[in-house]
């Protein structure tokens, strides 16, 4: 057990590591003088020079990224330029909120893909099949920002059901929070759902061709036993591995149905933070995103580690 | 060996089995009639493609359906047609009163599930045993099937026990429920020459325990040499020669059988043997296009015009001993004979 | 007897096979794609959308950016079938020339990224060692950040404009073919007659050129197919969000941008930016899922 976190471990850290440095490279892509560029809107010597100092401008880059890069692990993520606030208490601050969001969508993602996958690996070849993938299709095709749109159109402004926007925090009220929180989660785990729907299905597919489960059915198990007891259980590994895949997914596409739905969270504060070249804190966000897909990633590796006895036992 | 009964346990009558596919209609059993005594061993040897598996696989629902299809005959096991029974009464059946056991071993068990939820299982469902009762003779079955130190590991995985103890279990699960009738399909021929022994020993053993009767599947005569009372060969989805199993490895009547038996290289059978080692020429039918007359005689140099004509009936040969059947338009032994150059 | 036979036939045909004009494998794939209803559907569309992009400045019935004051919002008519927007323009115009942007940035990036990622593919997977881990640490640093959220940092520090959508967009679906492809040399190099290619003293270059790139051919193409429509998607969102196409170049990302400001008074300027998304995108998933069947019979399920 151990020998294998450890082995996970250290290829997530490499990886992590030139992660960030293509994320502070991006600083490099600025076009002119990168102070200048840096202080976004304001053009105050004085904030100006703040940046040079902060970012260390003069010292090569080498030593720059060094420095960046021990004040990232020491959770200085730099300074919002534009809103006057350390990064890092931005992120804090929005991160739940794309979180809950993830969550709930992830929720939904499951508990459509995973049935409709299972559906239609049991039922191959059938009406049921050919409308799943139909489904997962359409799910997979349609732009999610567009989804909300319609959505949007439909419950909000033709219905009046739910509130286009206007988050509401769960600690004020769940009921509020969930009616807002609710389209948004939708859209967004609508494309996983698909994506989902063919893991299960290319997954089932497998282990219901397989030896074993000849062997249970000749042991006169019952076909919703087959599949609860003998199928799942197999089919699960993959699926679990590449659903926390998806989760990268999760997240771009969060930057989208945030901005449709107002939802103050994560993908929002990068595309305000974009929209007033507030590069810091873009940087931030990419970090942030890409800690975090790697640590679920680690995770994913563990709890496929543990459905799996092969490798628990040995 | 215990005595062949004088019941019919299982009799299966007129069996075809077909598989929808792309590029047609596979006929992979055409029209296969036999019957099984109680205690009897049957041993069913053919390559590959023969329909030996598909047809029991076929006679307890265990083919996907589609793309296999059971186009006619009937499985009268115990007095019920098994083709006609339920889903519900065909799974009583499969695992209480007929055990299976497959080939691979290593992909047979659930690797995701301790060796004793696996034989706790079909105690569950046939005997309605649980808990520690269920324990207990699970326990019980890995000691019958000769696996050491069961107790300890009952809890463990599939993959922590080698091919021929993998095999064991699969024998503890398929006669956990003391079936009637036990089927083996390929049961040895994934395992090492030494452990193959051993396993047949160990089914010789619990059938003198137990009493079911077993249909023995392999592609392999030496293998039935050593466990069938009775011999059946099936080529291209039919059976073209059935007997009494010392009759057949020395008064072989079919064409096929003797191509076989001259592939083995050392068989205690002293008229065969003489004849020259050698493999059997030309491959199978397309099973698309299941030939009109008697499947084997495109390779079958001692064919007559009318074998590739009409399909002989299963009949029992002349001058052989009785029970002895051969589906055949021409004379082996007396083509031997003339081939035979005389002392 | 019948091996004796057969065999000068074989040496026959190995030996003609590369002087016939090569109609194999080509024609093939177009007979078993030609099989799957779906996948012609998705090449009709995909050929409709790029007779609509290549010949845009004839089909549109009006100037894409041309206002008309008089003429703001209007719901669908005759003279304007899918309605005008908040400035008085076309849609259907805006949506046909809006193709251009779509497909430009699908084809482009998409071509970016298989320029960059299957030489870098080819030589993990063929050089190993010391090169490979470094090309994978790479990809997968690149793959842990998720793809819209690394477009969208690069278009932001290089700048909102299509061509740097186009960048960021190409860049982000790298690493994919980078993987793809090493993955299929490693399968392809452990083959048996890339083995006697090398046994008769080709030398590595040309094995990879002559030898396996030919072999991993078919499934970049079905990769890069489906990556298009995953890029169209990308262009649109962001466009979307104002980081692609800039106004007042007609795009189906940024026309929705605007469109969403006026649900209550305009919904048919959200409704058919969406469906040409859809429709693209759509086709291309079609296209791809039809290529990899018929391409590659392993995998269908």
């Amino acid at each position: 057990m151990l020998s294998f976190l450890a082995r996970r471990i250290a290829i997530a850290v490499p990886t992590l590591v030139l992660a960030s440095m293509i994320i502070f490279a991006l600083q490099q892509l600025l076009p002119g003088d990168t102070a200048t560029a840096l202080s976004g809107e304001e053009r105050d010597p004085e904030v100006i020079a703040f940046i040079r100092e902060k970012y260390h401008l003069d010292r090569p880059l080498p030593v720059r990224y060094l420095l960046w890069a021990k004040g990232v692990l020491q959770g200085d993520l730099g300074e919002s330029i534009r809103l006057q606030k350390p990064v890092i208490d931005l992120v804090a601050e929005k991160l739940p909120v794309t979180l809950q969001l993830a969550c709930l969508a992830m929720v939904i993602a499951l508990v459509i893909g995973v049935p409709m996958g299972i559906v239609s690996a049991v039922r191959q070849g059938t009406t049921a099949d050919y409308v799943a993938n139909g489904i997962a299709l359409w799910g997979l095709s349609i732009p999610n920002f567009w989804l909300g749109i319609m959505m949007i159109l439909f419950f909000s402004v033709y219905l009046g059901w739910l509130p286009a926007s206007g988050y509401v925090p769960p600690s004020e009220s769940l009921i509020d929070n969930l009616k807002a929180m609710i389209m948004p989660a939708f859209v967004l785990g609508n494309a996983i759902a698909a994506v989902m729907m063919r893991h299960t299905r290319a997954a089932m597919l497998q282990v219901l061709q397989s030896d074993y489960v000849r062997t249970a059915r000749a042991k006169g198990v019952s076909p919703l036993g087959v599949i609860l007891r003998h199928c799942l259980r197999n089919a699960a590994v993959p699926i679990i591995t590449l659903g926390a895949l998806e989760f990268g997914q999760l997240l771009s596409g969060a930057v989208l149905t945030e901005q449709i739905f107002s939802v103050p969270g994560f993908g929002k504060l990068m595309v305000d933070a974009v929209f007033n070249r507030d590069y810091a804190t873009v940087q931030g966000v990419v970090i942030c995103t890409a800690t975090t897909y790697i640590v679920l990633n680690l995770m994913a590796d563990v709890a496929y580690f543990l459905v799996n006895p092969k490798l628990r036992r040995s | 060996m215990s005595a062949p009964g004088t019941t019919k346990l299982l009799e299966v009558r007129d069996l075809a089995v077909a598989f929808e596919t792309r590029g047609g209609m596979i006929h992979a059993v055409n029209g296969v009639s036999y019957a099984l005594e109680t205690g009897e061993t049957l041993g069913i040897v053919g390559e590959s493609g023969s329909g030996k598996s598909v047809h029991v696989l076929a006679m307890l629902g265990l083919i996907p359906k589609p793309p296999g299809r059971i186009a006619r005959g009937e499985v009268v096991f115990q007095g019920r047609d098994l083709l006609a029974l339920p889903d519900k009464a065909l799974r009583k059946v499969r695992g209480g009163e007929i055990g299976f056991v497959f080939q691979d071993p290593m992909s047979s068990l659930n690797p995701a599930m301790t060796v004793a939820a696996q034989i706790v299982e079909p105690l569950r469902i046939h005997l309605g045993l649980a808990g520690a009762a269920a324990r207990r003779r699970a326990r019980e079955l890995l000691d019958l099937v000769r696996i050491p130190d069961a107790g300890s590991r009952l809890d463990q995985y599939p993959h922590e026990f080698s091919g021929g103890q993998r095999q064991r279990v699969m024998i503890a699960i398929a006669i956990a429920c003391k079936p009637k009738l036990l089927i083996a399909d390929e049961a040895t021929t994934a395992l090492d020459v030494t452990i193959q022994a051993e396993i047949i020993a160990l089914v010789r053993e619990l059938k003198r325990e137990i009493g079911m009767a077993i249909i023995w599947i392999t592609h392999d005569l030496g293998v039935v040499a050593g466990i069938a009372d009775t011999v059946q060969v099936m080529y291209a989805g039919r059976i073209l020669e059935r007997g009494p199993v010392d009759d057949i490895f020395s008064d072989p009547r079919s064409a096929y059988t003797l191509g076989l038996l001259r592939s083995l290289p050392d068989l205690g059978v002293r008229d065969v043997r003489r004849l020259r080692l050698q493999p059997i020429e030309g491959t199978p039918p397309d099973m698309r296009l299941p030939p009109a007359g008697d499947p084997f005689a495109p390779r079958n140099r001692y064919a007559t015009p009318r074998c590739f004509l009409e399909a002989p009936p299963l009949s029992q040969a002349p001058g052989a001993a009785p029970g002895h059947l051969v589906a055949a338009w021409y004379d082996l032994p007396g083509q031997l004979a003339r081939e035979r150059p005389t002392p | 007897m019948s091996g004796a036979e057969a065999a000068p036939a074989t040496v026959t045909a190995a030996r003609s096979a590369p002087v016939a004009a090569e109609p194999g494998p080509l024609r093939e794939i177009w007979f078993r794609l030609r099989a799957r209803p779906s996948a012609v559907v998705g090449l009709v569309i995909v050929l409709a959308l790029v007779g609509m992009a290549v010949f845009a400045d004839w089909i549109a019935p009006y100037d894409p950016s041309a206002t008309n004051w008089g003429a703001v919002r209007t719901a669908p008519s005759l003279a304007h079938p899918f309605g005008t927007d908040e400035v008085g323009r076309d849609l259907l115009s805006r949506i046909i020339h809006g193709a251009r942007a779509s497909l430009a940035a699908g084809l482009t990036s998409v071509a970016l990224a298989v320029t960059l990622g299957l030489p870098l593919g080819l030589l993990a997977g063929y050089a190993g060692g010391v090169i490979d881990g470094a090309i994978m640490r790479l990809t997968d640093a690149l793959l842990a950040i998720p793809f819209l959220i690394l477009a969208i940092a690069l278009a932001a520090f290089l700048g909102p404009s299509l061509t740097n959508a186009m960048v960021a967009i190409g860049l982000s679906a790298t690493s994919i073919f980078v993987r793809l492809s090493r993955a299929q040399v490693q399968a392809i190099t452990a083959e048996e007659f890339i083995e006697a290619a090398r046994a008769v003293g080709n030398p590595p270059w040309r094995i990879a050129l002559r030898h396996i790139l030919p072999n991993i051919v078919p499934a970049i193409l079905v990769q890069a197919t489906l990556t298009i429509a995953a890029a169209i998607i990308a262009e649109a969102s962001l466009s979307f969000l104002g980081l692609g196409q800039q106004p007042p170049a007609p795009s189906w990302g940024s026309m929705l941008n605007v469109a969403k400001n006026f649900l209550d008074q305009a919904p048919w300027m959200a409704i058919w930016p969406g469906v040409s998304i859809f429709l693209a995108v759509l086709s291309f998933n079609l296209l791809g899922d039809g290529l990899r069947d018929a391409l590659d019979p392993r995998q269908r399920n």
